[in-house]
């Protein structure tokens, strides 16, 4: 009879759950799973007369012999890291002065002020730093007027326009997690590690970065995956020298129409943004559950 | 012999305001030294004016004979336990008591040495591989304590550190650190809002009041001969009474106390006939009788009514409403049984002999 009641209540309890759930895994399975599982299986395939298809690898043959493709490919990570490092290197000291320093209204009011750019569309934020950094732009003719040049030079379609405006664009998404990972951080074991003989360096590498660490790295993991996965501000402000790898994927699906071939693009670069993270993560000694909880 | 702590006329303020106000205090080696005073008093002011991480805007603090004008607190020959211990919970127990050694670019033997040995001293040998976390409180206030005194610091600095344990531990911690302190020497300088852990630790205290101490002396003179109404009230438990001295007779004064009732008490510092007064007398300073005859000859006697009875063991005491005035009196129980059976509602007799009860000018402030 107990038992019987305990079961009751367990079931119930089950149906609960699966309700609580539901939404959550229709998104989950039809949006992201699905799609994902149909790309996989575009990407093996090839055409071999209409409307048949076979299993093949030619997809992922012809990333490996086109130099442009693996090219674009590397470029895109090593330009992703060194962006997410710069977002890093800018946004700590910067979260360090809300978290720690800035009191009250100062606090907040610097917090919104790294909000202000996101109310302003990113294709419209992008086309703000074009019309600055043209040839014919604020800053060429400012630099002129200035007598730091001499004629107005371009200042868009370099790869340092692409990394500042990926920065630009990522900022934010550092600053949360450092502020809140910052802000958890005792004063006094600060104060306790200078009394005990610490200086600047040391206890900033044994005890602010140590207790930050999850926060940097879910920093890291989301100003990474959103770089990598960027479009709109590499292809704006690179022009045509940008290669970035999403252009790539997106040449395939719309301008040449080759899906086989955008689904393995596809592929290979959720393959890069999974295996860098596992990487990074590793490096670091962290692990997913702890960083996300931070994020 | 030279005091490992001279405090010289420091003052400091905040936006205008004193928090320490031109103090001076001088701890000899080997001795423990509190700081007792109620929060905000700026005791803790104090504590980082030695530290070193607040300066002082006016005197200077002199350690071991040396000035530390200017001596940045990771230079100074002083530690702090902090008020919640502050453990870098990113370090195991070994790296927490190592790292002030570390920092001193001792070697990785000698300080897996020195760190074993401390553990081993402050009763947590093996403790080194732990992480805080999974350590008691009272193994982190060890771990704390540690992992200053491996540094052999002239000085020691305590703010607090019992505040955040329970009652029990923390009567328990309070002998301990009282064996640690003795065990080890480290001049200690200890602060806190507790009297019972300044009187039970300290070989001086000082209370502290508004920026400023009220009185510097061994726990038995600040407990049996107040030196200030603040003191009389603040250390120990006391009954105060307001009032107007009507007479003085050498050291004792006679008080006349708004409801009417007439006390004699002994006399501190300048007091003229009229002159509005407070005076206290300690719980335990009361004789209590059901039978009037049988108190002392030469106390002032009393009558009054139980109003309750306050029972905590030796710490017993019974609220009496004396019968003319109305005055409440809280007047200890006798550990010897003989007033076990005392009831509310009872009517007692009660005595204190003037010499046992203290009378101060009244403070202008009037509180």
């Amino acid at each position: 009879m107990a038992a019987d009641t305990v079961n009751r209540y367990g079931s119930h309890h089950r149906v609960a759950l699966a309700l609580l759930l539901a939404p959550a895994l229709v998104w989950l399975v039809g949006l992201i799973v699905l799609p994902h599982l149909e790309l996989a299986v575009i990407s093996f395939r090839a055409r071999v007369a209409p409307r048949v298809y076979e299993l093949s690898l030619d997809q992922y043959r012809t990333f490996v012999d086109e130099p442009l493709y693996w090219h674009t490919f590397v470029r895109t990570a090593v330009m992703s890291i060194l962006a997410t490092a710069c977002t890093l290197a800018i946004a700590f000291p910067a979260a360090w002065y809300i978290a720690k320093i800035a009191r009250g209204r100062t606090k907040a009011k610097l917090f919104v002020l790294c909000l202000i750019p996101f109310w302003i569309s990113e294709a419209v934020r992008t086309l703000g730093w074009m019309i600055l950094l043209r040839e014919s732009g604020v800053l060429p003719r400012l630099l002129v007027q200035l007598g730091v040049t001499d004629a107005p030079v371009e200042l868009l379609y370099h790869d340092a326009t692409i990394l500042v405006g990926l920065v630009y664009t990522s900022l934010l998404f550092m600053m949360v997690p450092l502020v809140s990972a910052l802000e958890s951080l005792d004063d006094s074991l600060i104060e306790a590690a200078y009394d005990l003989g610490g200086n600047g360096w040391s206890i900033f590498r044994q005890i602010i970065v140590p207790h930050a660490a999850p926060g940097i790295a879910a920093g890291s993991i989301v100003v990474f995956m959103l770089t990598l996965g960027n479009y709109l501000t590499p292809t704006l402000l690179g022009g045509k020298n940008s290669l970035w790898f999403t252009e790539q994927i997106y040449t395939q699906f719309i301008t040449r129409f080759n899906w086989e071939q955008g689904a393995a693009f596809g592929f290979l670069l959720l393959v890069l943004s999974t295996a860098i993270v596992w990487l990074g993560l590793a490096v670091s000694g962290q692990r997913l559950g702890d960083v996300l909880r931070r994020s | 012999m030279q005091p490992d702590l001279e405090v010289d006329r420091v003052t400091k303020r905040y936006a205008g305001l004193l928090a320490v106000d031109a103090l001076s205090l001088s701890v000899d080696r080997g001795s423990f030294f509190s700081i007792l005073g109620p929060s905000g008093c700026g005791k803790t002011t104090l504590l980082r004016l030695i530290a070193g991480f607040l300066m002082p805007d006016e005197g200077d603090v002199r350690i071991g004979g040396h000035s530390m004008r200017g001596v940045p607190p990771n230079r100074r020959l002083v530690n702090m336990v902090f008020q919640h211990l502050a453990l870098f919970p990113m370090m195991s127990v070994g790296e927490n008591v190592g790292y002030g050694l570390a920092r001193r670019g001792i070697g990785r033997s000698e300080i897996a040495a020195r760190v074993a040995a401390m553990l081993k001293r402050v009763g947590l040998p093996g403790a080194h591989d732990k992480r805080v976390d999974q350590l008691s409180g009272g193994q982190r206030q060890r771990v704390a304590i540690a992992r200053s005194l491996v540094l052999e610091p002239t000085l020691l600095l305590l703010d607090e550190p019992l505040g955040a344990l329970d009652l029990k531990l923390r009567e328990h911690m309070k002998i301990e650190l009282k064996q640690l302190q003795a065990d080890f020497g480290t001049t200690c300088v200890y602060i806190t809002h507790d009297q019972s852990e300044a009187l039970v630790l300290s070989d001086r205290v000082a209370v502290m009041n508004a920026g400023r101490f009220e009185q510097i002396g061994s726990p038995q003179e600040l407990y049996y001969e107040p030196r200030t109404p603040f003191v009389a009230g603040f250390v120990g438990a006391n009954n105060r009474l307001l009032g107007r001295a009507l007479r003085i007779d050498g050291d004792v004064v006679e008080i006349a106390t708004g409801a009417g009732l007439t006390v004699r008490a002994r006399k501190h510092g300048d007091i003229v006939v009229d002159q509005p007064v407070e005076a206290f007398a300690r719980p335990e300073a009361f004789d209590l009788s059901r039978d009037a005859a049988e108190l002392p000859p030469g106390a002032q006697r009393f009558a009054g009514r139980v109003e309750s009875l306050l029972f905590d063991g030796a710490n017993s005491a019974v609220l009496v409403r004396e019968a003319r005035s109305r005055a409440e009196i809280r007047i200890a129980l006798p550990q010897t049984g003989r007033f076990a059976d005392l009831a509310v509602g009872e009517t007692i007799a009660f005595g204190v002999e003037p010499a046992r009860a203290a009378c101060f000018a009244a403070r202008s402030d009037g509180s």
